[in-house]
């Protein structure tokens, strides 16, 4: 028993150092931004400062880099999205094996270094004459974007009960119908996760859009200029603005799933209640509608079917 | 508003599996129709062809007279009972019920009036707006019948829909089911693999077995007159006596079995020399000074009857369940008795193709 | 098809046929042909391109051949990707191993949520703070010499501050892989190994890296393609002598202007990453399937 209890502390301080690794470093980035010095740094301290934060604000470089990225973000999230849930659905309705090529396909571009992608979309579009800029970097961010798009919506409809949607078509549904009242409300969270994902991913790629970006400046793109040609703390500043937009974002995140998860819970334990209420009530003798103080029934049709499910 | 089915000539394959074997059938319009068959007997499969799920391999469904070739799920005029149920999680009990009306393009307050007078009748009234997942099982339930026939089908298929029910509230339902049908008039088209569903409820039964029908009727005649051995194996319990044909006619045969001689009605126009099979419910049989020699094995006294488990000559297995009518025989375990039947209550009939 | 069209009806199988069309040819395959098609042409300038001298040889792959710094700088990024990729494995195994079935579920997911938060920035912000930690005037130096582990401080950028920024770089995609792979483990095998008297190490051995293999090879597939792809963390962490292939293939491209030798250099990349993964699914015997996921 005492090795075990050894074994764990172990496990346990390996984790404490662990976490400090991923953290230290940025916990070091971070303080650098008030270190009134001209270099990032915390060593030697030379007083404390807020002034990183107003030359990063007065950055137009920074600001232009930003625009770029995010303009380039939500034209990836226009395109992989729509793009990974029809690769989604179509995997959905093939068998085996034209399945697997397929997927196999598909998933390709995530085991393909991004230097490959943005290289290929590069040679590829200059047969076309086209340069490499906003277009491109979309393209080819998309390309593989689009595959991580495929797999969470994929992930959500092997949960998706087919019978929802024969049940709509039985029920006189078009299939676009079908499609816009009964799978996408269904798919919804995972498109909603999805395009986070993509804009995210879209939002930090650097070995891609490297090669294709022409003349255009991405925020990833514009710190690694800075960093390889004359830093400051003003680049750390933006680094901890971005961690503070993430802790906000995953704290929000976390909020929202537990009170969605409430909502579920109450609604389930209400119908808990209402069953052991008919349960109670008896089979037979008494209607569903009895229980609920609704008064007479038609007919001898419906009687007490509220009760208790099996399980 | 109803319509009839007919299934003519219908085969469905999956590759090199037959589903559905020749399969022709007329329902009528207005009947409680079942489909009665163990698992995998290809009834699942008829009722996805009549609804339109799938379109048969050869062979024309036709309901209401007019042929139903290329005429997808969303056109025909028929609602399903999912063995699932099939609710809409993410829509209100009101919009689960009213969706079929939503897609014919009826205003919101005509839904809505639709789906309350619905819930009227399925006695759940003013609970439109809770969630799906704030219903009980047997609500869950009323609701998709509700759903169903919001859309006025003039057919209703149902595919096992009490299956998950617990045993009472299951036995419950049947009647409530046969009480919508007669309301409504919709012809019913009922699949399970549980004889007493098929038997209570149904005006008539199809017994299915590997793709193919074995026989149509109504659920007193199955159960009277079996026309095949599987028919008088699956439906209801029965001893099963095989044997020889020693002389038959066209009406009565006589069987050589272990048992000795037995006579019993020629349903399947046997002819002397043929394998044949004798089969007796076990509450036709009764006590008697002669007949069939029976050592008790298992005896369990159940009030209004008793039921025996004994063997025969050479260890043939005989189920009798005899009435309690106050001169009870001696029916002590490991006792000898003797059991008699009626030829006209018993049926011969060829073997199953299997064993 | 004819099962695709029933399911989603005519016009949505359509359009998501030519979805997934456009995506996989014009924005996957294509370019990938193109670009081995260029690697296998010379460079010359526009006005002689198809032109009799522009034909189909290997010679653009013969030039890495010849040049024996480009090839020694080639086999170094794939020593050094390997490495990175063990030291990776070595690092993450007890941290999934934790999350999977030692930490209580509502901890497993704090700490997920806290494994994930250095990954929503990203990689080069991720180097950036090693950069800073890693300066010849930086903390770490002054920490290690103040404490007299060092006399002087070291030069860490380079090979050494290339594969530390590496490891940090890529761990959540060696522990998220790993994790999922040991979380299907029923804990009851563990337990009755224990039983019968395993020893710790035997434990892992035997039962927990056997059921996590899937979860293994993905996490060195993913590992070992990022760091021999990556340009980020060589270009900030490394020095001359620490060069990264993709450098290489980079100076082609933007300053050696000779995009036929990148796009060989590029295939050859591409064509050892497909490689790894041919050997990861050989040695642990897993489908395409088991890692893409």
């Amino acid at each position: 028993m005492t090795g075990n209890r050894f074994s764990a502390i172990l496990l346990r301080a390996y984790l404490v150092l662990f976490f400090l690794y991923l953290f230290v470093p940025l916990a070091i980035m971070g303080a650098a931004t008030f270190n009134d010095s001209r270099f990032p740094t915390v060593m030697p301290w030379q007083g404390t400062t807020l002034k990183w934060f107003d030359a990063l604000w007065a950055d137009g470089q920074m600001w232009n880099a930003l625009g770029i990225t995010v303009v380039i973000g939500l034209l990836v999230v226009l395109i992989s999205v729509p793009i990974g849930l029809a690769a989604a659905l179509l995997l959905g309705s093939l068998h085996a094996r034209a399945r697997s090529f397929l997927y196999a396909l598909m998933i390709s571009p995530l085991l393909t270094p991004g230097v490959i992608i943005g290289i290929s979309t590069l040679v590829f579009w200059r047969r076309f004459d086209v340069p490499g800029g906003i277009g491109l970097s979309v393209l080819a961010q998309s390309s593989y974007i689009a595959a991580y798009v495929m797999l969470m919506v994929t992930a959500r409809l092997q949960r998706f009960d087919r019978s929802l949607e024969e049940a709509a078509l039985d029920l006189g549904a078009s299939h676009i119908q079908t499609f816009r009242r009964i799978t996408l409300p269904y798919l919804r969270p995972a498109l909603i996760a999805a395009a986070f994902i993509a804009f995210l991913q879209s939002f930090e790629n650097y070995n891609t859009t490297l090669f294709v970006r022409g003349i255009r400046q991405t925020l990833t793109i514009y710190i690694a200029t800075k960093v390889r040609t004359g830093v400051t703390p003003a680049v750390n500043a933006l680094g901890l603005v971005l961690i503070a937009v993430t802790v906000v974002g995953a704290a929000v995140y976390e909020i929202l799933r537990r009170r969605q998860l409430r909502v579920d819970a109450a609604r389930a334990s209400r119908a808990a209640e209402m069953e052991a209420q008919m349960q109670a009530g008896g089979i037979p003798t008494r209607t569903a509608a009895d229980e609920l103080g609704a008064g007479a029934v038609p007919v001898a049709l419906m009687g007490a079917t509220g009760a208790p499910e099996g399980r | 508003m109803s319509q009839g089915v007919t299934l003519d000539r219908v085969s469905m394959r999956f590759g090199s599996f037959t589903a559905v074997d020749d399969v022709s059938l007329d329902i009528r319009p207005g009947e409680f129709f079942s489909f009665l068959g163990p698992s995998g007997c290809g009834k699942t499969t008829i009722l996805r062809l009549i609804s339109g799920f799938s379109e048969p391999t050869s062979g024309q469904v036709l309901i209401g007279g007019k042929d139903m070739r290329g005429v997808g799920a969303n056109k025909r005029p028929t609602a399903m009972i999912f063995q699932n149920l099939a609710l809409f999680p993410l829509m209100s009990v009101a919009e689960n019920i009213a969706f079929g009306l939503e897609v014919r393009g009826l205003s919101r307050t005509e839904r809505r009036r639709k789906a309350d007078e619905l819930l009227d009748l399925i006695a759940l009234p003013g609970i439109g707006d809770r969630a799906v997942a704030e219903l009980s099982g047997g609500q869950r339930q009323r609701v998709a019948i509700a759903r169903a026939l919001a859309v006025e089908p003039t057919v209703l298929l149902l595919d096992e829909p009490l299956s998950a029910l617990d045993l009472k509230l299951r036995q419950h339902m049947r009647t409530e089911l046969r009480a919508i049908q007669k309301r409504t008039g919709v012809t019913f088209i009922y699949i399970t693999h549980d004889q007493g569903e098929a038997l209570t409820m149904s005006d008539r039964v199809a017994v299915m077995s590997q793709g193919r029908i074995e026989q149509v009727g109504a659920p007193q005649e199955i159960y009277e007159s079996p026309e095949t051995a599987f028919a008088a194996g699956f439906v209801g319990e029965t001893n099963a006596f095989p044997g020889i044909v020693h002389a038959a006619d066209s009406e009565m045969a006589v069987i050589d079995t272990k048992l000795g001689q037995l006579r019993a009605r020629n349903c399947a126009g046997l002819s002397g020399g043929e394998a044949a099979v004798v089969f007796v419910r076990p509450e036709r049989l009764l006590p008697a000074d002669d007949g069939i020699l029976v050592r008790v094995r298992e005896k369990t006294f159940e009030g209004s009857f008793i039921r025996v488990v004994g063997e025969g000559q050479d260890g043939v297995p005989v189920v009798a369940q005899i009435t309690n009518a106050g001169d009870l025989p001696d029916l002590r375990i490991g006792s000898e008795t003797r059991l008699r039947f009626h030829p006209r209550q018993a049926v011969a009939l060829r073997p199953a193709p299997h064993g | 098809m004819a099962e695709l069209s029933r399911r989603l009806g005519g016009p949505i199988a359509a359009l998501a046929v030519a979805a997934v069309a456009i995506w996989l040819v014009l924005l996957v395959a294509l370019p990938d042909l193109l670009m081995i098609d260029y690697s296998l042409r010379p460079n010359l300038p526009p006005s002689e391109i198809g032109g009799p001298q522009d034909v189909h040889s290997l010679a653009n792959y013969a030039v890495l051949w010849s040049n024996k710094i480009h090839l020694g700088i080639f086999f170094r990024t794939i020593w050094a990707s390997s490495l990175v990729t063990v030291i990776t494995l070595v690092v993450c195994y007890p941290v999934a191993f934790y999350l999977a079935k030692v930490a209580k579920p509502s901890n497993a997911a704090l700490l997920v949520l806290l494994l994930i938060i250095p990954f929503w920035i990203n990689e080069i912000l991720r180097t950036f703070a090693w950069y800073i930690v890693l300066a010849y005037n930086g903390p770490l130096n002054r920490v290690l010499t103040g404490l007299g582990i060092m006399a002087r401080p070291i030069r860490w950028y380079g090979t050494a501050g290339v594969m530390v920024g590496m490891v940090y770089a890529y761990i959540l995609f060696m522990v998220f892989p790993l994790t999922n792979a040991m979380e299907s483990l029923d804990r009851n095998q563990i337990d009755a190994a224990r039983d019968l008297g395993a020893s710790r190490w035997r434990i892992h051995r035997r039962i927990v890296i056997p059921h996590a293999k899937p979860g293994i090879a993905t996490g060195c597939v993913m590992t070992f393609m990022l760091a021999a792809g990556s340009y980020a963390v060589p270009s900030l962490l490394g020095s001359p002598s620490s060069r990264w292939f993709t450098e290489i293939i980079y100076n082609w491209f933007f300053e050696g202007g000779n995009w036929n030798l990148g796009a060989a250099y590029a295939f050859l990349l591409l064509l050892l990453c497909i490689v790894f993964i041919a050997v990861m699914m050989r040695l642990f015997r897993v489908s395409l399937a088991d890692i893409a996921r």
